[in-house]
């Protein structure tokens, strides 16, 4: 059994190459023991192949294990068994051109250039983003409907395929990739100055999630050791972050099935809680407040004070708003039974954040990996066993409501000291050679996965990034099944996933 | 000659974007804003009419038709219209009901036309939708009608509102009471109110009614949210007309009442709207054979009290 825990350096030295079989074998058999497949990525090898590493996480032990294989050209989908590794193998073909054999439905995933010279998978790639066959249900009486990637409100683009009859929603296909901005092939030979950047923006609304997922990194690489006070304000900034979009996402629940006191409440406490956000570091989405080594702004006791007083204010006034979605029935009988995922589905496809949790999963990195200030004070992981709207935006108020009591907590007794290591590296710093570096966090919207593989010169020779929306996309596209089309807004937003977050 | 006999149709003609205003203010002060103008309707319709509008190459002249021959349409249900006791309307004949009816009826017909001329799949499906749904709130309407004009023996507007008195109520009270209710339904439904319909989203795929006027633009949309307001105002007259009745006096009396019942009927839509989420789309039809249901039982309650 493996002893690395999150974050963890791992010299590449420890990590055998596996035979493709034995490698396969293992996340197999470690998959089907119940592992979860944190990342699965590829590094430019030797003689025109690529080193494969894929971790899988022990959520029992908060152990992570690392694996590692060479492939040439192509090996054996894992897909038609275990159904999350699907969008990692399609990313593989995409970047280095390696067919995954099998692969039930093989697609680009973000229509990006391909990181490698070699044969084409898919005819004239890089195709034009959004040109792909979709899946079509035969007969007369079915109709396509085509959503996107143009919206009609000012959200990002993507394209929504549906195969219907009549209202009832057969399947639903997602494409992606218009916000593709090249973020991990920006990284490679980095780190540069820009790198904590890049993270900060990777997906706008989990700012911090990325950001600490990326200082836990660098921080593990190098060994740095977080002061007390900085280690609670960036939990702090966290759990603000969680609750600023729990809020608001709850607000937009509410809009869509046309609830307004809720939405009108809930958009303006969203904004209270983002200016909390802002009073500690300036930026309402915590720009500029984790950095390497700890936080860059201390908050001194009157402002700890004035925060404690507006975040009790803010709580109270979003209980009484969103209170009101549990006593009315017309809204319960929307949210009730409507895109229902099952555990077993979400396990198979490998559902993270509040949207497994809604299927009654008890999986938070906070628990499940803990470090940092999660090591010291756990925080508790609810969960609705339903799955459906309803579970979806019940669990989004019970973390808001564990999430606020653990900041007032933590500021109740915020420690002395420092607030940022005085080793702390600056982000362009070469890491240590030859290492795999891991580092997850739990954003708002779920587990981010890090992982950097470094040369022997210290400079990313990938830098891999899982926003929670790589796997929860999929999980919408379950939920609508069998739905009516006209429920498909309500649970686009009970899932709210970040369209860059995964185009990247 | 009556002489407030054009009241109604002018006072319709002028009045009705005022409720939509009066509608998103008592929204906005249950939202804990301050909202829009009261005569915000007034200044997009002049906004709209000042502008040029776009065509499809896939639209027919169909889809110009729509709108023009629509809003003309609601303007002749208009004409039929009275305000309460003393204020005839403009024009009335034995059976003027139906043409109502079937005016509304023609306005929707002429509007899922133009919607299915764009061919696109959204406005597809909220035809689809707006046929389903009045297919049920017709029956509604004209069984209410049917129990009324039985209950006062008038087959025209004017006749059944002239003949609607307190008499009336003591004599079949809750056969006016369902009435009423079941016009409330119809009201909401063909208005395409929460909780039938959500006439602020933006989301294409649960519109019924908006969705099939996304493609319109400039004068031609002017002429929908105008012929919009106006059967507002219409389906909001027939309840006030029923619901006032039983007030007696002069026409000083029930002008003002129908008009305070006009504002009050605004001022409810907005609280409904504050209060409750829309139905799941597949629910709606129950609420409307609801709807169905009243407007049968008020007839068949008429005609115990009137035999």
């Amino acid at each position: 059994m493996s002893e690395w825990r999150n974050p963890c350096a791992i010299p590449l030295a420890a990590i055998a190459d596996l035979s493709v079989w034995d490698f396969q074998d293992c996340l197999s058999v470690g998959l089907m023991k119940g592992a979860q497949l944190l990342t699965l990525f590829g590094v430019p090898a030797p003689e025109d192949t690529v080193r494969l590493f894929a971790l899988l996480g022990h959520p029992g032990n908060g152990t992570i294990e690392p694996f590692a294989t060479v492939v040439k050209n192509s090996f054996l989908s894992l897909s038609p068994i275990h159904p999350q590794v699907q969008l990692f193998e399609r990313e593989l073909a995409e970047k280095w051109r390696i067919k995954p054999q099998g692969h039930p439905w093989f697609k680009p995933v973000r229509f990006e250039r391909p990181s490698r010279d070699g044969a084409d998978l898919w005819e004239a790639q890089p195709a034009a983003c959004g040109t792909a066959d979709f899946f079509r249900l035969g007969g007369e009486e079915v109709h396509e409907v085509a959503v996107g990637p143009v919206h009609a409100g000012i959200i990002e683009p993507g394209h929504f395929r549906f195969q219907c009859h009549g209202e009832t929603v057969y399947h639903l296909e997602i494409l992606l990739g218009y916000q593709h901005r090249g973020i991990e092939r920006a990284l490679v030979g980095g780190p540069g100055p820009r790198a904590l950047h890049y993270m900060e923006t990777a997906a706008g609304d989990t700012t911090c999630g990325h950001a600490t997922a990326f200082c836990q990194a660098l921080e593990a690489a190098r060994g740095v050791e977080l002061p007390p006070r900085g280690r609670v304000l960036r939990g702090v900034a966290l759990e603000l972050e969680r609750m600023a979009n729990h809020i608001g996402d709850l607000g937009a629940l509410a809009g869509d099935v046309g609830f307004l006191p809720t939405q009108a409440f809930c958009g303006r406490i969203r904004g209270d809680v983002l200016n909390l956000t802002a009073r500690l570091c300036g930026n309402r989405f915590g720009r500029g407040f984790v950095r390497p080594g700890g936080v860059a702004f201390d908050a001194e006791p009157a402002r700890v004070r004035e925060l404690v007083r507006l975040l009790e204010q803010a709580f109270e006034d979003a209980r009484g708003a969103i209170d009101l979605l549990w006593e009315s029935g017309s809204v319960l009988a929307r949210f009730e039974g409507t895109g229902p995922v099952s555990p077993v589905t979400a396990t198979q496809i490998g559902l993270v954040g509040p949207a497994a949790r809604a299927c009654g999963l008890a999986q938070d990195v906070r628990r499940d990996y803990p470090c940092g200030i999660w090591a010291e004070a756990p925080i508790e992981v609810p969960t609705v066993a339903t799955g459906d709207v309803f579970a979806r935006a019940r669990i989004r108020w019970e973390e808001i409501h564990r999430s606020s009591e653990w900041i007032l907590d933590r500021l109740a007794d915020l420690p002395d000291g420092p607030v940022r290591a005085p080793d702390a590296p600056a982000p362009a710093d070469p890491w240590p050679a030859d290492t795999l570096t891991v580092s997850l966090a739990e954003g708002w919207r779920g587990r981010i996965c890090h992982g950097a593989v470094t040369g022997p010169d210290g400079r990313f020779l990938a830098y891999k990034l899982v926003d929670p929306s790589f796997f929860n996309w999929f999980g919408l596209a379950q939920a609508l099944r069998d739905q009516e089309i006209s429920d498909f807004p309500l649970c686009n937003k009970s899932f709210n996933l970040s369209y860059c977050g995964f185009d990247l | 000659m009556n002489a407030l006999r054009f009241l109604p149709l002018v006072s319709g003609l002028v009045l009705a974007p005022f409720l939509l205003g009066v509608v998103n203010r008592v929204k906005a002060s249950f939202a804990g804003r301050t909202g829009q103008p009261l005569l915000q309707a007034y200044f997009d319709l002049a906004k709209l009419l000042r502008k040029g509008a776009v065509y499809s190459r896939t639209t027919t002249w169909v889809f110009r038709a729509g709108p023009v021959v629509g809003l003309a349409a609601v303007l002749t249900a208009l004409m039929l219209l009275p305000a309460g006791r003393h204020a005839p309307a403009a024009w009335s004949f034995t059976g003027d009901l139906f043409l109502l009816a079937y005016c509304l009826g023609l306005v929707r017909f002429l509007t899922v036309l133009a919607a299915l001329d764009t061919g696109s799949a959204f406005e597809g499906m909220g035809a689809s939708r707006e046929v389903q749904f009045s297919a049920l709130a017709e029956p509604a309407l004209l069984v209410s009608l049917a129990a009324l004009a039985r209950l006062t023996g008038g087959l025209g507007l004017t006749d059944i509102t002239a003949g609607l008195d307190a008499a009336s109520w003591e004599a079949a009270g809750p056969a006016l009471a369902l009435v009423a209710l079941a016009l409330g339904v119809v009201f909401l439904a063909e208005n395409s109110r929460i909780p039938v319909d959500d006439p602020n989203t933006h989301l294409e795929l649960t519109m019924i009614h908006e969705v099939m006027i996304l493609d319109h633009s400039g004068p031609d949309l002017a002429f929908i949210l105008y012929g919009a307001a106006l059967k507002f105002w219409i389906l909001g007259a027939l309840i006030v007309n029923v619901g006032i009745s039983w007030i007696g006096g002069p026409a000083a009396v029930s002008l003002p009442a129908f008009f305070a019942g006009m504002l009050l009927v605004a001022v409810g839509v907005g609280v409904v709207e504050s209060v409750m989420a829309r139905f799941r789309l597949l629910k709606v039809p129950r609420m409307l054979w609801v709807g169905v249901a009243l407007s049968v039982l008020a007839f068949t309650l008429v005609g115990r009290f009137t035999a």
